[in-house]
């Protein structure tokens, strides 16, 4: 494999995300691994000021434009599929939350080559490298190559530690001038904050968390019932948050929230990738689920194979026992 | 008015997956195929979409296993066509799927041009891309994904969009229709439809072939092997009854001082 | 005596004003009667002729016998002897009629005549007795829900008119015929009150009465048909076309919500409801917040009955109804079972949810239950590989019924196969039939959800396609009778899947092996315990005894909760509620009411189940009723496994 690696940072609102420095550890070990020099593309509007925190990378290829500002895929992928014409790039790793979903979708298109999704770990050796994705909701790893040519790289959450990405003397920054087509198809007109609830679930040191397998809206309440008796609250996955059991501000996952408790129950929670990057590093994690092959028994500390609002009830009782 | 909705069908993960004799993929034997979750909230908001607008629904999907079902349903649920492509190879994956259809879709009587396309804006099999993206990509369309809510204002041409971001935060996007939105989620779950109708559907028939046209000049990501993934750990199960294992839960819970 | 129509009134004869009013009333009458029976025609056709002596006796035990009103035993004497009162008065208003607006006939009045006379004036008396109980009942202590309209009071009056006028009369006809009283005692006593009056102003009393009397039994007769005693004159047609089938489910529709839409059978409830209150009373959705009234519900279809009647309205009944209401019913039957007038409660509930599903205006737990069901055949979701995982690691072979023959084919039901907590009772049963050497099978991943609930919840096509492949699962095995464990899968087996063979319920086959021998019990100490009786089991299926019967075979004393046998109280699970929230009400849940009634019992510590669903309800209101120190809930087959003894159980 031929070209540098490339990681794109992930700027919104004026920060560089913590998925951003888990891709730069991952791409730092990938460079290494091929010889090749680790630069990191920065896109947006007045912001070279963040490519200060992007010392893992040998250097930062800055585009600065207006049709960036926000991050839209739809300009993105244009700025990003000119760049990587001209400097053809081995790898774009790009990390994949919500900002840069879009971007994950079109850049292949625009660049004509094919993108590996999911991705969890990836190696390099002896000029090739080889990634391992997740499928199937997590029931499935695949191990595979991509061939020649530029490959774009989906990078899951929790690939790398974030602390490994960061650190480093502020990098050389390349100021860069693409000739790309901005379109005016799709236009940013402002963001809505969600409504304030009385709990900001990532301030809580106890979630009791629920899923599609609590089976229904009534039993939500034997959720509260145990996050009361710790001292916590409830949140959920996005099924029960889609179903409107539980208000968008209580969703952990992907389109939700990262949390970081001192204990994480998950009820009902099958554990599928978008949820478990919100919670993977609570300290403790009780994972209740009726199957016992659910990808959440993995990341959890302990886990109990029985009917999910059954746990909690006794749990609430067991707990609010203790404390008397 | 006209709404293109795009679905598709994947692995139902209820079923217990397995791994192949041949080591790389997955195995047929008790496997099923579900409609790809967000493909349905994609059909809800162009069926929503539909009543507000006096719109006509033009559904495609690729053959796979099962599809006719899910395409009868489309149609006891409100959709006016059923559009099945068939002639695409096994396992073709997201960029074959998207070029073959980009190719195929403008040869079909009617359906291209579209006001507006709906899609999933993920599955669980992409593992080589997305198809809303690519797809919009092909055939030139502006594109956003991650979409919970659509408004369409036909007069403007326009469609008024709000983004998934972390945290609950909305994004709100104007596009310029024709346009292919790729949905996460809608307004409202997916209604439900009696199997009555569905039978209905079922027995009036009425799915059009048509035979994919291109996809060559891609192809779809070999992978060299598939397995059940090694967790990094695994958590220590805890036995006996909900009573006995809360029981359990809670010493641990007070032996580190969490009570 | 004078005549009374051929006596002048004003100098005119009598039979001219009786004319007058009787052409009014029974033209009154007639054209409402018309207007009515149009209204109800307007529904669709539904066969209620078939096995006429069958319903030829019905009427005779509950139109005639009162059968149903004897729940009170006071109020069913009074009810009864009000009843014959006014069918004698019927037939003695007929007869003078007859004989008043035709003089010329060669006939004497009824009065006149001995063998009609006498036993009226019996009756008359226990009447007043009665009505005067009824009257200290209806306004004193007015049981919940019953209507006490000024319509009900009206009635009250009139009919007290009338016993007073035909008793007062006869009292003065002893007096005009001076003190003669043969075959008239009350004739007689009363005029022995009136004796001060000379013979002409007694005859003139005589006939003031007789005017009374007729004027206001024609008033009555004009005025029924827009009362609620529209019930006396219909309610004796809705006993001969109830339904025979236990099941009570709607013919095939697309449901209802306008009037046209249901079948005239649903309609004439309107008009046979006497509004007592009833099935208000027995009903748990009611019971836990009024969310249901199964008596409103009947007054909603009279009143689309009477505005189709007056040539008005389209109402809806889904929104006059509401849809909460009409997702409350848990199917217990209870309504239908107490209603005296054999109204049908449930079949509306049906029609209306059938529309509901076709307007997908359904909750998303049953509609996401719905959907995992129509995919993969079970209530829970789950992939059908994992219905027989209970049978595992239970030490012997489970025969499978799809592949060799068996005596008896266990069809085990979703809860039963996929909960947690029932599974272990599952397991329990199979080792009692493999311990009694009991030749049983299952059909494993062949079995569908048998499909009862989908077809309470409206989902009739859902239904039809599960009881074909359940049926078609059946006809390729070899077996003498099916056994379930499950009353809802035993109804529906039983019932309405067309099926010619024995169908049984594990508490029957339990009782057979105990009683033979086969499971033999070393019955220990002799407990006290209650036993609930399922909806499904008992008012559906008409088995209260075996279960009793098994458990005192056990040597345990079986203490009866007051709502028991067909008055049994339901849990609350039924009709769909399982997969549905809690309705907003407040009140406690039948399941809690449930609970409580059988802690109260003296001397009882365990209440005993034969169904799964009640199993799961009743132990889940135990944790929330804070009852779980003072009552367990266990499966009769827990009781006897404990009675066969510890060693013989260690062998499974």
């Amino acid at each position: 494999m031929a070209g540098n690696v490339w990681v794109v940072a992930e700027q919104w609102k004026g920060s560089v995300s913590d998925a951003t420095y888990e891709a730069l550890a991952l791409g730092r070990d990938l460079a290494e691994g091929l010889g090749a020099r680790l630069e990191a593309v920065l896109l947006g509007q007045g912001v070279r000021a963040l490519a200060d925190s992007l010392g893992r990378a040998d250097a930062v290829l800055y585009v600065d434009h207006p049709a960036l500002a926000e991050g839209t895929g739809e300009q993105t992928s244009r700025a990003l599929a000119a760049l990587a014409a001209e400097r053809s790039p081995a790898l774009i790793l790009v990390p994949t939350t919500n900002v840069s979903w879009d971007l994950l979708g079109l850049l292949p298109a625009r660049l004509g080559v094919p993108l590996v999704n999911f991705c969890r770990q990836a190696t390099a050796s002896g000029g090739a490298v080889e990634f391992s994705s997740l499928l199937y909701g997590g029931k499935m790893a695949a191990t595979l190559t991509a061939g020649d040519g530029t490959v774009v790289v989906a990078v899951l959450p929790g690939v790398r530690p974030a602390e490994a990405g960061k650190g480093g003397p502020p990098p050389q920054v390349e100021e860069v001038a693409v000739a790309f087509e901005a379109g005016d198809g799709v236009r940013w007109l402002e963001y809505e904050e969600p409504e304030a609830g009385d709990v900001d679930i990532t301030q809580q040191e106890f979630l009791v968390a629920v899923g599609r397998g609590i089976s229904n809206e009534a039993n939500v309440e034997v959720a509260e019932e145990l996050a009361a008796a710790l001292g916590g609250a409830v949140c959920g996955s996005r099924p029960v948050i889609d179903q409107g059991w539980l208000p968008l501000v209580r969703q952990v996952g992907k389109s939700g929230v990262t949390v970081k408790p001192r204990l994480y129950v998950a009820a009902g929670i099958s554990g599928a990738p978008e949820h478990v990057e919100g919670m993977k590093d609570a300290e403790l994690i009780v994972a209740v689920n009726t199957d016992p092959g659910a990808p959440i028994f993995s990341v959890a500390h302990y886990g109990i194979v029985e009917d999910a609002t059954d746990v909690l009830e006794a749990l609430a009782e067991a707990v609010s026992k203790r404390k008397g | 008015m006209k709404i293109l909705v795009l679905m598709k069908m994947v692995p139902d993960i209820v079923e217990e997956l397995e791994v192949a004799a041949d080591g790389r993929s997955l195995d047929q034997e008790y496997l099923r195929f579900i409609v790809n979750e967000r493909d349905e909230y994609a059909l809800e908001q162009a069926l929503l979409l539909k009543d507000r607008l006096q719109a006509t629904v033009v559904v495609v999907a690729p053959e796979a296993p099962e599809v006719d079902d899910v395409l009868f349903t489309a149609r006891a649920k409100g959709a006016d066509r059923l559009i099945k492509v068939v002639g695409l190879p096994a396992g073709a994956g997201a960029r074959v799927t998207a070029t073959a259809l980009a190719a195929t879709l403008p040869g079909v009587d009617g359906v291209l041009p579209a006001d507006l396309v709906l899609s999933g804006c993920q599955s669980i099999d992409d593992l080589d891309g997305f198809v809303a993206p690519l797809l919009a990509a092909a055939l030139g369309l502006p594109y956003l994904g991650l979409v919970s809510r659509v408004a369409v204002d036909a007069e403007g041409g326009k469609a008024l969009l709000s983004k998934e971001y972390a945290g609950g935060v909305m994004g709100r996007f104007e596009l310029s229709l024709p346009a292919l939105v790729g949905i996460q989620g809608c307004e409202k779950p997916p209604r439900y439809v009696p199997v009555a109708k569905v039978r209905a559907a079922i027995a009036a028939g009425g799915i059009e072939e048509v035979a994919a046209a291109g996809g060559a000049g891609v192809a779809p990501l070999e992978i060299a092997a598939m397995a059940k993934p090694e967790a990094a750990g695994h958590a220590e199960m805890l036995e006996g009854s909900a009573r006995d294992v809360a029981e359990k839960v809670a010493d641990i819970l007070a032996a580190r001082g969490l009570l | 005596m004078p005549d009374p129509t051929t006596s002048s009134l004003f100098g005119v004869p009598g039979w001219v004003f009786l004319w007058l009013f009787a052409l009014v009333a029974l033209a009154l009458f007639g054209w409402r009667a018309y207007r009515l029976v149009k209204a109800v025609s307007r529904g669709r056709a539904e066969p209620r002729w078939d096995h006429l002596p069958r319903r030829l006796w019905t009427m005779v035990a509950n139109v005639g016998g009162q059968r149903r009103m004897f729940d009170n035993p006071g109020i069913g004497l009074a009810h009864l002897v009000i009843f014959w009162t006014f069918v004698f008065y019927a037939f003695s208003f007929a007869w003078n009629l007859l004989r008043g607006l035709f003089p010329l006939l060669p006939i004497p009045y009824a009065d006149e005549v001995a063998w009609v006379s006498f036993p009226m004036e019996l009756l008359t008396v226990a009447a007043i007795v009665a009505m005067a109980g009824a009257a200290v009942r209806r306004y004193f202590f007015t049981p919940p829900r019953l209507e006490r309209s000024r319509d009900a009071t009206l009635i009250l009056i009139l009919i007290s008119v009338l016993l007073v006028t035909f008793l007062v009369g006869q009292g003065a006809k002893v007096v005009a015929e001076d003190g003669v009283a043969s075959w008239s005692p009350i004739g007689g006593l009363i005029g022995g009150w009136l004796d001060g009056l000379s013979a002409s102003a007694a005859a003139d009393l005589f006939l003031a009465m007789w005017w009374l009397h007729m004027v206001t039994v024609l008033a009555f007769l004009a005025y029924l048909l827009y009362s609620k005693h529209l019930h006396l004159l219909a309610s004796p047609f809705s006993v001969f076309a109830a339904s025979l089938e236990t099941g009570g489910m709607p013919p095939p529709s697309e449901g209802a919500a306008q009037l046209e839409e249901f079948t005239w059978r649903e309609l004439y409830n309107g008009l046979a409801c006497a509004e007592c209150g009833r099935c208000d009373r027995a009903c748990p959705a009611f019971a836990s917040g009024e969310v249901l009234s199964p008596k409103d519900l009947i007054h909603e279809i009279k009143l689309a009955v009477l505005d189709a009647a007056r040539g008005d309205g389209h109402r809806d009944l889904i929104s006059t109804v509401g849809a909460e209401a009409i997702w409350a019913c848990t199917t217990c039957r209870a309504c239908m079972d107490r209603c005296p007038v054999f109204n049908e409660h449930i079949p509306l509930i049906v029609q209306m949810r059938r529309q509901l599903m076709i307007r997908g205006e359904v909750g998303t737990g049953v509609q996401d239950m719905l959907t995992g069901l129509t995919r993969y055949g079970n209530s829970f979701g789950q992939s059908p590989r994992n219905r027989a995982k209970w049978a595992r690691d239970l030490g012997f072979e489970v025969k499978d019924a799809r592949r060799e023959p068996v005596d008896y084919l266990w069809f085990v039901g979703d809860y039963a196969s996929f909960d947690p907590r029932v599974q272990e009772i599952t397991r329990a049963v199979a080792r009692l039939f493999h311990h009694a050497g009991l030749d049983f099978g299952i059909l494993a991943e062949g079995e569908q959800n048998a499909g009862n609930d989908v077809r309470r919840l409206g989902e009739e096509g859902l239904f039809e396609m599960l009881r074909d492949k359940n049926l078609a699962a059946l006809a390729s095995a070899e077996y003498r009778a099916i056994v379930t464990t499950d009353p809802h899968t035993y109804h529906v087996l039983k019932n309405e899947y067309g099926l010619n063979g024995r169908v049984v319920h594990y508490t029957e086959v339990l009782g057979d092996l105990v009683a033979s021998g086969r499971l033999p019990v070393s019955p220990n100490g002799g407990g006290r315990v209650t036993y609930h009786d399922p909806c499904y089991l008992g008012r559906y299926g008409g088995i209260y005894e075996p279960p009793r019967r098994l458990l005192r075979a056990l040597g345990l004393q079986v203490a009866e909760m007051p709502r028991n046998r067909s008055s049994a109280f339901c849990c609350g699970a039924g009709g769909g509620r399982i997969w549905m929230e809690d309705a907003p009400g407040g009140a406690e849940r039948p399941a809690e009411s449930r609970v409580r009634e059988a802690a109260a019992l003296k001397g009882v510590g365990t209440m005993v189940v034969a169904c799964p669903k009640d199993l799961v309800m009743f132990r889940d209101a135990l944790k929330t009723t804070g009852l779980e120190g003072a009552l367990a809930v266990r499966d009769i087959v827990e009781l006897v496994e404990d009675a066969i003894g510890a060693t013989q159980r260690s062998e499974a």
